[in-house]
């Protein structure tokens, strides 16, 4: 099996630990980076450097362990850095307090392998066609191993794309599917549930009553008005169940996290990093590449490979059929684009043959903005191909071909 | 988890305390009473061998704020556990092991108290357990073999749940040692799997509530019928089909022609071309039209015959009781949630309460068997009322090990790997239980001497090719640890004693082996 993947994976030649250089990124909710970190500073990688925006909350206390209460308000990433360079001789690690996206693609050639312990898809998503993008045939050492980890509750998954030549963490998409939103009419009319309260009261109520010039989902003052807000109206309702942690779990889309996973994960992702640079064992990565685990109920794992995608609209070049409605609009088009498992657009611009609508620059935006209003059927005919991007991920570039789900009813 | 049958009590208008606030992203797993166990705890780890794995298991428990916990430990740290430990510096070296990792776990969380006993020629273990008790107990091998022989001799004694943890090289293994069987009733299902809604045996309420939302169906107004709930577009088109065909759906055949008769009754001639809620009803047919059968973890339950000891425990009383209910009802205690579903906010909210006052009524009629048992009288309200809710996933753990012996298991493990590659099934990981087992109580060992070790238990052990690669690979390791290795099982050890501890989830019955060249982790019973 070693041999299979030494023949088909033009990975760098067999490297010492301490030539390689890796490139952990860090953000969010979840803590896997202090995990990250301490494992390659004792697996015997010598140059690490980290990325990591946030500072510490006291909410990260219970499971990212390299921060005490004395370092809340601090950078994440430079405490990190500091503390696991004391406790572990002979490490560097080089702390960069910033966002993934500030960097360019000069500073992520640097690296032999790249670690993300992210809370966001749309900072995944970034990373993974920054790589995809880099990666020059010509170039072997372009090639940068990606290590992904994620964590929710017991549960949690460590995948090993191996830019252009294994499915991307594009192709994988569609298995972290977005949480459905509630219609506005629920919240509006017939709320039914304790989340449908807490919805009205951060959407609707907010924008009526601007208690605070804005919302700022970690000040427990705008969480405490959110909160009395849906108190107030599942009283109306008799709608039982809203509590002020409740409030702030759905404001926050806040996902539960424990150390013990965490170290599940974390270590997961970096074994397979000591498995790559020490070619002592195969990794993951060419055979099965994604390894999902499940505490909740006895302890279960599933390690397989996820098929690449030929029309992955990073790592792919096919465009995928998309049956879409004629009569409707370009406006409801584009927001129906958020809710699918593939595309989890939130602010894309749209091409066919000419511009239909772009997001920026504000020219541009004024310009192509009287399509929003415009049905589907007058913009584009029945099998057209349409290209859909969204810059804030970087270079996803979906190509879609409409196929349309009934007759254009034309209005003209 | 949301309490269903009681009303509830209105939340104070405060925000979370500064402990609320700090486990905030924990509490929402287990809560305050799983929280409440964790720090009522007290956990011993007997650290012996290289000592990396059971230190890295311990920062899982302080970090959600463990009580107290314990290391027990006979060695000096020496430049060897630097490159593996993080919870020791260079300032420990010739110092006590367990002093030096108790006072830098120590560091992380300082709600939970850490000690350290120290042992060897003048100080011996036994005096660990003159004064301390202890909820949990941990230990790593390899292990010397009288040392073993008393933590299991207290651990028996005591009723103390024991795990063992074994990391060398690429492979670990941990193995649970509990004090009899071990029920659970806070199971955490996934929330998807707990739909119950009994569309085939409505009883008169709620049949009375759909009759009332469907009554004149077909001349409702398009917002009338657009929003009844689709749970009574379902009874209202079941009792429709009932009266036709004599006879509800109960093929596969039929629930599918059931579907296209609930989905023509969708009205189609307004502005979206469908409604909302015929949809939902035609989603959830094959779900929801299906007489609830017993799990096969709750016909466990119910078949178990507990001991003297055992059945006076409120989980056994409650458990006969509920056995009882199901016996006369053919029918387990209504969990009585309601999942959303498109409708008016007071038709729903009736809904739900209809369904929660049949629940109501239920766990009654359990509480009045509990009551009439001689150990039943004291048994809390909502302890009832939780395992009513619960009751289709209750768990039984045996906690003992396997009554099959290891070489039925193995014969067992080595005929699905001949067929392995065609059921796309992977490879057994016995081997590598068996290969770290056969040095349980040696540092290390070659890996001839730990094929002959397990062919006093498997005579056919050397003929076997992955028995015979697992112990290469285990004697390459000459016991030492991979710090990722240790970290991941530390992780993995880490939840089961939150789920031992805190009786929620499910722990594993009762070995789980990992494997990090194929990233691959095996639950066997041995």
């Amino acid at each position: 099996m070693l041999k299979q993947n030494q023949e088909s994976c033009s990975l760098p030649p067999r490297m010492d630990r301490k030539e390689y250089r890796l490139l952990i990124e860090h953000r969010g909710a979840g803590g896997l980076g202090c995990e990250i970190l301490k494992n390659l500073a004792l697996s015997g990688f010598k140059d690490i450097h980290v990325i990591d925006m946030d500072t510490i909350d006291v909410s990260n206390l219970n499971r990212q362990f390299l921060f005490r209460a004395s370092d809340v308000g601090n950078s994440k990433a430079e405490i990190a850095a500091r503390f696991v360079e004391k406790r572990v001789k002979g490490v560097s690690i080089t702390p960069h307090n910033c966002k993934i996206q500030d960097k360019d693609d000069v500073f992520y050639m640097q690296f032999s392998i790249v670690i993300c312990g992210l809370d966001s898809i749309e900072a995944r998503r970034w990373i993974n066609s920054a790589l995809v993008n880099l990666f020059d045939p010509e170039d072997e050492d372009s090639l940068k191993p990606l290590i992904d980890g994620g964590t929710e509750g017991f549960k949690g998954q460590a995948r090993v794309v191996f830019p252009t030549l294994t499915s991307c963490l594009e192709c994988q998409l569609d298995m972290h599917a977005p949480r459905t939103a509630v219609p506005l009419c629920t919240l509006a009319t017939i709320p039914r549930q304790p989340e449908h309260c807490i919805e009205w009261a951060h959407i609707i109520a907010w924008e009526n009553d601007k208690p605070f010039p804005a919302l700022d989902n970690d000040d427990p003052e705008h969480i405490t008005w959110l909160f009395q807000k849906a108190l107030a109206r599942a009283k109306e309702f008799n709608i039982s169940g809203v509590t002020y942690s409740l409030t702030q779990g759905v404001v926050k889309n806040i996902i539960p996290a424990i150390a013990s996973t965490n170290a599940i994960i974390a270590a997961s992702c970096c074994n397979e990093a000591f498995k790559i640079a020490t070619q002592s064992n195969p990794c993951l990565g060419f055979e099965e590449n994604y390894m999902m685990y499940s505490g909740n109920d006895s302890i279960y794992t599933y390690t397989f490979k996820h098929e690449k995608k030929d029309d992955c609209p990073v790592c792919g070049n096919l465009a995928r059929e998309l049956a879409v409605d004629p009569n409707i609009t370009l406006e409801e088009f584009i927001a129906s684009l958020a809710e699918r498992a593939e595309a989890q657009l939130k602010k894309p611009s749209i091409t066919a043959e000419k511009t239909l609508y772009m997001q920026a620059p504000p020219q541009l935006e004024k310009l192509s903005r009287p399509n929003l209003v415009k049905k589907m059927g007058e913009l584009v005919g029945n099998g057209d191909e349409i290209g859909v991007t969204d810059p804030s991920l970087g270079a996803v570039d979906f190509k879609y071909k409409m196929k349309f789900s009934r007759d254009f009813a034309s209005t003209a | 988890m949301t309490e269903i049958v009681t009303d509830q009590t209105p939340p104070v208008l405060h925000g979370p305390s500064d402990k609320e606030k700090k486990y905030d992203r924990q509490l929402r797993l287990w809560a305050a009473s799983g929280q409440k166990a964790l720090e009522d705890a007290h956990i011993l780890l007997l650290n012996s061998g290289s000592g990396t794995v059971g230190v890295e298991t311990l920062k899982n428990l302080v970090l959600p704020g463990i009580g107290k916990f314990t290391i027990a430990d006979d060695s000096i740290v020496t430049e060897a556990d630097l490159g593996v430990n993080f919870f020791l510096d260079e300032d420990c070296l010739g110092m006590s092991r367990s002093e030096s990792c108790v006072r830098l776990l120590q560091e992380l969380n300082s709600d939970v108290e850490g000690q350290h006993y120290q042992f060897g020629r003048d100080r011996p273990l036994e005096g660990l357990f003159s004064d301390a008790t202890f909820t949990l107990i941990l230990y790593t091998l390899p292990i010397d073999s009288n040392n073993l022989t008393l933590i299991q001799k207290y651990a028996n004694e005591k009723k103390v749940p024991l795990l063992s943890i074994h990391s060398a090289g690429f492979y670990s293994y941990f193995q649970t040692h509990l004090p009899g069987s071990f029920p659970i009733v806070d199971t955490h299902p996934d929330s998807t799997a707990t739909t119950d809604l009994r569309l085939l045996t409505p009883w008169p309420e709620l049949s009375e509530f759909a009759q009332s939302v469907t009554k004149d169906i077909e001349n409702q107004s398009a917002h009338d019928h657009g929003h009844i709930p689709y749970l009574a577009i379902l009874l209202h088109h079941l009792a429709r089909w009932q009266s036709e065909h004599g006879a509800l759906p109960s093929t596969y055949k039929e629930k599918t022609a059931f579907r296209n008769f609930v989905s023509a009754s969708t009205r189609t001639d307004n502005a979206e071309g469908g409604e909302e809620n015929f949809e939902e009803a035609v989603a959830a047919v094959l779900k929801t039209i299906s007489s609830p059968h017993l799990s096969g973890a709750v016909k466990e339950v119910f078949d178990y015959k507990p001991d003297e000891v055992e059945s006076v425990s409120s989980f056994w009383i409650i458990a006969e009781a509920i056995k009882t209910f199901y016996s006369k009802h053919n029918a387990l205690p209504l969990p009585g949630s309601v999942p959303d579903m498109k409708a008016q906010s007071t038709i729903y909210v009736q809904l739900q309460n209809i369904y929660k006052s049949k629940a109501r009524q239920d766990v009654l009629e359990v509480l009045e068997t509990v009551r009439v048992h001689p150990g039943g009288k004291d048994i809390p309200v909502t302890e009832v009322e939780i395992f009513c809710k619960n009751a289709a996933f209750i768990k039984l753990i045996h906690g003992k090990t396997s009554p099959a012996s290891i070489v039925e298991i193995a014969d067992k493990e080595f005929e699905s790997d001949d067929i392995a590659a065609l059921a796309m099934m992977p490879l057994s990981l016995l081997p590598i239980y068996l290969s770290l087992n056969a040095t349980s109580h040696v540092p290390s060992a070659s890996s001839s001497e730990i094929v002959a070790t397990i062919s006093k238990i498997i005579p056919s052990a050397s003929s076997n090719p992955r028995i015979v690669k697992a112990a290469e690979e285990v004697a390459r390791a000459k016991g030492g640890e991979l710090h990722n290795i240790s970290s991941l099982t530390g992780g993995m050890v880490a939840q089961e004693v939150i789920k031992i501890v805190t009786q929620q989830y499910i722990p594993i019955d009762n070995t789980c082996v990992f494997d990090g060249i194929t990233s691959r982790t095996q639950v066997l019973r041995v």
